[in-house]
């Protein structure tokens, strides 16, 4: 038997968030976590989550699984439950809306200041935008984010300041852009992001790094962003 | 864009410069006085303060007492502001982060001027 333990919270009912129990029978199963919530659904209809694609391309079901962020659509129970107990809250440091569903307002609101679209007010040509390979491949382990929220709600900067600093989701998006051969709007990106807080909250503890269910890294990213703002500044 | 009127430069990318900068300054500073402290044969009054009778030795304590003040600042400012935000505290965060932060420069003020009249013996 699976024991799992679940915060839940419903604000229309509860004065305060608590941790519910549930068992389940896995059939010696390695599931995944998501599979595991979808099963004690059935046993108790009040339990809340997000979920879309269950196959980790969507971005919906990011949360708190035994203490790490992740998906739980591609997270198996050999991974995250220890001896046979799993633990499940929702991502730390956002509103909490109900059980394992958080207001991600504060996580768009910083994704939002970047300006997430390619900028360009030279005329397109007649069929495309050409990029050479290399051009292009500057753009690898950038724009496969899922914007899913593990990273920036791992990270201590953005649980201090979700109001100041753009987080690593952000910044790395801000770089994918900054990186973009066919991006003119650089220098206007670069002084929109040259303030204490916006990309030097980041002091490199690469927690975003460590649970990132896609494998990229915001960190390297950051780095490269702090090279562009200083090699412009000196 | 944020816009901080209490950060050291104002610039985050001037705050960090500086705070690598000055990191150095005072690991080679370090380096330098433990050195001469374990190094030197008889250490002692007589050594250290013919070591300080040197211009450039007073010129680099002073240098690593400016960026001792400079490198608190920019770390202090940004603990204070991590810690104490109005939006854990509301707006009495604002109050407390001011006090905390004239207190720091009241000490960095009175460190430097300190640090001056003993190294040049005013």
């Amino acid at each position: 038997m699976l024991k799992v333990s679940i915060y839940r919270y419903n604000p229309e009912t509860d004065k305060a968030p608590y941790m519910q129990d549930y068992e389940l029978d896995t059939q010696g199963k390695d599931l995944m976590v998501l599979d595991v919530l979808e099963l004690l659904k059935a046993q108790d209809p009040t339990l809340s989550f997000r979920r879309s694609c269950r196959e980790g391309v969507c971005g919906s079901d990011g949360m708190n699984i035994s203490g790490r962020n992740g998906l739980a659509c591609t997270t198996p129970l050999s991974e995250a439950a220890r001896k046979g107990k799993l633990v499940l809250r929702p991502l730390p440091g956002l509103p909490v809306i109900r059980d394992l569903v958080v207001d991600m307002e504060q996580f768009y609101e910083q994704y939002k200041k970047i300006e997430p679209y390619l900028q360009n007010d030279t005329p397109a040509p007649a069929i495309e935008r050409l990029q050479s390979p290399e051009e292009r491949e500057k753009l690898d382990g950038l724009y496969e984010c899922i914007l899913c929220a593990c990273c920036s709600t791992a990270c201590p900067s953005f649980w201090w300041n979700p109001d100041k600093f753009i987080g690593p989701a952000g910044l790395l998006q801000a770089y994918r852009f900054l990186a973009d051969s066919r991006d003119e709007a650089t220098d206007e990106r670069l002084s929109k992001l040259d303030d204490p807080f916006s990309v030097f909250r980041c002091h490199g503890i690469q927690n975003c790094v460590n649970v990132c269910p896609k494998g990229l890294n915001p960190t390297r990213a950051i780095g490269h962003i702090r090279h562009m703002l200083l090699a412009r500044a000196v | 864009m944020v816009t901080t009127i209490t950060s050291f430069g104002r610039s985050g990318t001037f705050d960090w410069l500086y705070q690598r900068v000055t990191a150095v300054l005072l690991t080679i500073y370090t380096f330098f006085i433990v050195g001469f402290i374990f190094l030197s044969k008889d250490f002692g009054y007589e050594s250290w303060s013919a070591l300080f009778a040197h211009r450039w030795m007073r010129v680099f304590t002073l240098l690593a007492l400016l960026s001792t003040v400079v490198h608190a600042w920019i770390g202090l400012w940004s603990v204070i502001t991590d810690y104490i935000t109005n939006l854990l505290m509301g707006a009495k965060a604002t109050v407390l982060r001011l006090v905390i932060e004239l207190l720091l420069a009241a000490v960095a003020v009175f460190y430097t001027a300190w640090g001056i009249e003993i190294l040049w013996g005013l």
